[in-house]
């Protein structure tokens, strides 16, 4: 049983998922999506607990072994992301009771759920593989789910939307295609780790470097890098409440898992560091802090300041990976963490709003500090987390990040982040002044405390956010072991 | 001369994803994006086929006599990928009767220009 482990997180709930479609509407297939998240929670769990005490997992399919055969090798960065993605999706889940009840249509909630699960099997598929091409199937499956997830939104932006995204992806998509295809003339090899070893007797040709490209520009559309991040916004916007939780907290942060793993196991050691790619990556990342945050300023709706703050924060890993340091791959990875609990934790609150309000530009959301405080509290905790104020663990991915900085001597980027959590104070304060500071408009006045529903799986991501501030053991341990798993030179 | 004749189907495979790019990038019209998006996919799909081919190689089949064999892997590969592909347009153009539905229009200027007089 413990041998397939790695293989059942990703089967279960594909295996669930037209099981749920053909439910009857109503709550019934909520309660199998419950079913099959928490399992797979718990399973990702065991996962991590298993590599952390025994080392690698090696999963070969149908007995064929490497290279011949797919294979899943999971590592320390492996499981920590599928803890991620599947952990958000078990506390998404109770939170999709009530929103997605409130806002798709009740005939289409068994299929709402059913593609909610396609989608986590495909993101939890992706960090499980490795295999470079199955990665891009799975990557697929997530994305074709996820563009659907979107479309269902109320306002008849969220077709747009999700039009311009599926547009933007599938043009990733092949080209990170393009990129393994020629990687694979060069090599002759999909397996991630046979083409470690076969990729440094190649690295001097154009077509290992063109492959190379192709891969990360690929990636980096999907990972809204910027200036790769134009469908990111809208589509954060328009999407169901419950989706923008699940996808701003996984979605993004599975990119980065392969992205990291293509740069430090894939490709040989320096490949980074001797091709422009890293100083690509530090450019990107530092403007993408600033622009990025300094169009979330400027917004009136909350979702969608939120969604540029995503892109600001997408920055801050980019730029902890192009250190290509031991320190800067533990900063990504432990900011990839901390940003999951905390876009969780302040989508599910800006959902809980919707959920009373019905919209949230900021002239809906006036006031509402009184009469939602539990609401309030959250956004409140996890704003603060966002700017990295200490004791939460915005603080902790901050202090990594700028440590890292400091390591390579770079002033300039270090005033970046800096100027980053400024300009997270004016945004985050702006939310926080339209919610308490202004008076409430009449329709306002009668407005409740959302449902315990709701709020609990919130105030789970907002103590998550707390607790991680004070105990970095979690983080920061598993985030070192799993930058050495990678295989990131110790300078 | 002879590089370009000699490597003619990557040209062919180059010229086909560039038209394919094109037409997303410059096209207002979402049917015709989709279109695009198509070419462009499939350009990545010859380029996979042209890599399989070994020369003299016959078809991957078991045949007495045979030495040099095609590399069917690729061939594999893009069927998948053939299958994402047919699926993502099937989405694309879903959307696309949703957004005519929503909007009565198909053309991007016209949608940008009623959403934004909402």
């Amino acid at each position: 049983m413990w041998s397939h482990l790695s293989l059942l997180l990703v089967i279960i709930p594909l295996m669930a998922a037209p099981v749920v479609a053909i439910l009857p509407p109503g709550r019934i297939a909520w309660l199998v999506a419950l079913l099959v998240t928490s399992t797979c929670f718990l399973l990702a769990g065991m996962q991590l607990w298993l590599i952390l005490n025994h080392g690698l997992v090696n999963y070969e399919f149908g007995g064929w072994s490497p290279p011949w055969g797919i294979t899943y090798r999971i590592d320390a960065v492996n499981a920590l992301v599928a803890l991620i993605v599947s952990g958000i999706a078990a506390v998404t889940v109770p939170y999709a009771l009530l929103s997605a009840e409130k806002e798709i249509q009740k005939h289409q909630i068994p299929l709402f759920y059913s593609a909610f699960l396609v989608c986590l099997a495909g993101l939890l598929g992706i960090t499980q593989t490795g295999d470079i091409f199955n990665l891009f199937v799975f990557l697929e499956i997530s994305s074709l789910s996820s563009y659907a997830l979107i479309s269902l939104g109320r306002n008849r932006q969220a077709l747009t939307a999700a039009y311009q995204y599926l547009i933007m992806g599938t043009l990733g998509a092949t080209f990170f295609l393009i990129g393994v295809g020629l990687i694979y003339s060069q090599t002759g090899t999909l397996n991630m780790m046979d083409l470690a070893a076969r990729l440094p007797e190649v690295t001097g040709l154009k077509t290992t470097h063109t492959g190379f490209a192709f891969i990360m520009i690929g990636f980096a559309l999907k990972l809204a890098l910027f200036p790769l991040h134009l469908w990111l916004p809208n589509a954060y916007t328009h999407a169901p409440s419950v989706i923008t939780v699940f996808l701003a907290a996984t979605a993004t942060k599975v990119a980065l898992y392969v992205m990291l793993r293509v740069l430090f196991t894939v490709f040989p050691d320096g490949y980074l560091t001797n091709t422009p790619a890293n100083d690509l990556f530090l450019l990107s990342g530092v403007i993408g802090v600033l622009s990025a945050s300094i169009r979330a300023i400027s917004q009136v709706n909350v979702k969608k300041l939120l969604a540029h703050s995503s892109v600001a924060q997408i920055g801050y890993m980019a730029i902890g990976l192009s250190f290509a340091s031991m320190q800067g791959v533990t900063a990504s990875i432990i900011h990839l963490f901390n940003h999951a609990l905390m876009k969780g934790a302040l989508f599910m609150a800006v959902g809980a709003i919707v959920y009373r309000v019905g919209a949230c530009r900021m002239e809906n959301i006036q006031g509402l500090g009184k009469q939602m405080p539990w609401t309030f509290g959250a956004i409140v905790i996890a704003g603060l987390s966002l700017i990295g104020v200490p004791g939460t663990a915005g603080f902790i991915s901050k202090w990594y990040l700028v440590m890292a900085a400091l390591e390579q001597q770079n002033w300039l980027v270090v005033a970046v982040i800096l100027v980053g959590s400024l300009l997270a104070v004016v945004y985050v304060g702006k939310i926080v002044e339209a919610l308490y500071f202004q008076p409430a408009t009449s329709t306002n006045l009668t407005v409740k405390e959302a449902p315990i529903l709701l709020l609990a799986p919130t105030w789970v991501l907002v103590l998550a956010n707390i607790y991680f501030g004070f105990d970095t053991d979690l983080t920061v341990g598993v985030a070192e072991r799993a930058a050495q798993a990678l295989g990131v030179l110790v300078k | 001369m002879n590089y370009i004749v000699g490597h003619y189907n990557y040209f062919i495979a180059i010229f086909l994803m560039m038209v394919g790019f094109y037409t997303v990038i410059s096209r207002g019209n979402l049917i015709k994006k989709i279109v695009g998006l198509n070419i462009f996919q499939v350009s990545v799909f010859l380029i996979y086929i042209s890599l399989s081919t070994v020369k003299g190689g016959a078809a991957p089949i078991i045949t007495e006599g045979v030495k040099v064999y095609s590399n069917p892997l690729p061939h594999v590969l893009i069927l998948t990928a053939i299958v994402v592909g047919v699926a993502t347009t099937a989405l694309g153009l879903a959307l696309v009767v949703r957004i005519k539905e929503a909007y009565g229009t198909i053309e991007e200027d016209e949608i940008h220009r009623q959403d934004n007089s909402l």
